[in-house]
């Protein structure tokens, strides 16, 4: 299917959720403070977008995405190489990382607060936490499941250090290593709403739990849904990222 | 330049044990050592073309492996020009059974790997638009890998392995999985660019008519632990009719037949 095909189905289920919402607020006889329906909601966020704050929500809270994902990027994959690479390090290194993986972000708030106190560093602590992992482990796996003959070519023509892991270990993983960031900034941008439900004044998990606190359905529903479309646009520059030419080995249109 | 040594060459393989021993094993609580060649002698002068043929998983493409300097045997001496063999190395090229090709560089990238220490640019790109030329890929030197037909990718990877102008080319099954027709193009343009080039070439096959048309020596292997069974230099102009009627080519391809267990040569 082509692409103005796509965007008109999606805009076509689009248009039936809000339907279905309306309706469902409609017959269920719940008040417009517990449940509120599509139009109020898309007043409030004219409000919320009009004094500001769902801008300067939104700017904190991607920005604790970013620096959170980008520092587990930048350290992930460095060390998904180097375990993919070495055997011993991998065996020694491995059951640490299966024994923290599992350890919900959310059960390290107690201590990132302690640790870093209030502010942007215990959001970002988490979201680094949340990353880092699945990427270290998506590294090692797509490294340790390079098709050998590449490295056999590679002692054939007298490839050094440098050149094996610039030439064929980065290369050969890029696609794998694309496809986890692409889950993973899913998983870190889940985190961050959680995150800043503590120790933060700022941000979209503020704003919710912050409206909740003021009983503001309709604040809290502009939250999810703009947590939401970032959640799409985010997903969505992963995948163009992995499009790129060089990322796919020039297979295109996959 | 390029002669080869093999004198007692032997390789094992450790099978790492899984399963709980049964009664009356005697190999080791760890697991098994296989072996795989034994005692294998030969000698290879330079320039040869010589056919490794034998059955499937008798160890012959170990054998290559041992060759390149990627895997090391277990027992006896291996030199090439009379220095023993420590590793890999670009003087002998490999060229893969299944594409050995870097299927994120295109041809021309690929062929550049073994020229990529030349410091003349303007050069380098003419010597490897000539390599590409001479296996007739040019038009095709800013595609992929999975862009190029089984054909082209072999002669593309022949092509990089020339472009180092090694001492010896090792194919290991190089015609495999191509079509009829590739396959017959392949076997000529590989013995064309041996009498033009005048290098060592070994060629792994199970394929008796590709080593009888091309070898200057055919070496044939047992089943494993591979043995060799026969070393016979082929000394026959090029191009070779095998199968004419009881000319000495088609007597000992039937030979060869019976030699890897086929009654009934076809």
């Amino acid at each position: 299917m082509n692409q103005v095909n796509t965007t008109i189905v999606s805009i076509f289920s689009f248009s039936i959720l809000i339907l279905l919402w309306e309706v469902v607020v409609r017959f269920s006889g719940w008040d417009s403070n517990v449940f509120p329906g599509p139009f109020a909601v898309m007043i409030s966020m004219g409000e919320l977008i009009g004094n500001g704050s769902l801008l300067k929500h939104t700017v904190a809270s991607l920005f604790r995405v970013t620096a959170g994902f980008y520092l587990a990027t930048f350290l992930g994959v460095p060390l998904g190489i180097f375990l993919g690479r070495n055997h011993i390090a991998a065996l020694l290194f491995n059951p640490i990382v299966n024994f923290l993986r599992p350890i919900s972000p959310l059960a390290w708030i107690p201590l990132a607060m302690l640790w870093f106190g209030i502010g942007d560093q215990p959001a970002v602590f988490l979201i680094f936490l949340s990353s880092f992992f699945p990427i270290v482990v998506a590294t090692t796996v797509a490294v340790q499941s390079i098709n050998p003959t590449y490295f056999y070519v590679a002692s054939n023509f007298g490839f050094n250090r440098y050149e094996v892991i610039s030439k064929i270990v980065v290369p050969a993983i890029i696609p794998s290593v694309i496809t986890a960031l692409r889950l993973t900034v899913t998983i870190a941008w889940i985190v961050v709403v959680a995150a800043e439900m503590i120790a933060v004044q700022s941000g979209l998990g503020y704003l919710i739990l912050d409206s909740r606190n003021g009983l503001r359905m309709d604040y809290v529903m502009d939250g999810m849904i703009i947590i939401g479309i970032i959640g799409l646009f985010l997903d969505n520059i992963m995948r163009r990222l992995g499009r790129i030419e060089s990322a796919t080995w020039g297979i295109m249109g996959q | 330049m390029g002669n080869i040594v093999a004198t007692d060459i032997s390789k094992e393989y450790f099978n790492r044990r899984y399963k709980k021993r049964e009664k009356l094993d005697t190999g080791s609580i760890f697991g098994a050592t296989i072996p795989v060649l034994e005692g294998v002698d030969f000698e290879i002068e330079s320039g040869e073309m010589v056919c490794f043929l034998g059955p499937s998983g008798c160890g012959k493409s170990t054998l290559l492996r041992i060759i390149a300097g990627f895997e090391e045997q277990s027992s006896g001496i291996l030199t090439i020009d009379d220095k023993p063999v420590t590793g890999a190395s670009s003087s002998n090229i490999f060229v893969f059974q299944h594409s050995g090709l870097l299927p994120w560089m295109t041809v021309q990238e690929n062929v550049e790997l073994g020229l990529r220490n030349m410091k003349d640019l303007e050069k380098k790109e003419a010597e490897i638009m000539d390599y590409i030329e001479m296996v007739e890929l040019e038009g095709f030197e800013h595609h992929y890998p999975y862009q190029l037909s089984g054909g082209m990718q072999r002669r593309a990877e022949l092509a990089r392995a020339l472009a180092v102008n090694p001492e010896i080319l090792i194919m290991d099954e190089p015609f495999s999985g191509l079509d009829f027709l590739t396959h017959m193009k392949m076997r000529e343009e590989v013995v064309n660019m041996h009498e033009f080039l005048g290098k060592t070439i070994l060629i792994v096959t199970h394929d008796i008519d590709d080593a009888l048309s091309m070898g200057d020596r055919v070496i044939v292997f047992s089943s494993r632990p591979a043995t060799i069974k026969l070393n016979q230099k082929l000394d026959f102009p090029h191009p070779r009719y095998i199968r004419q009627e009881d000319s000495e080519l088609s007597v000992l391809r039937d030979e060869l037949f019976l030699m890897l267990g086929v009654n009934y040569a076809v």
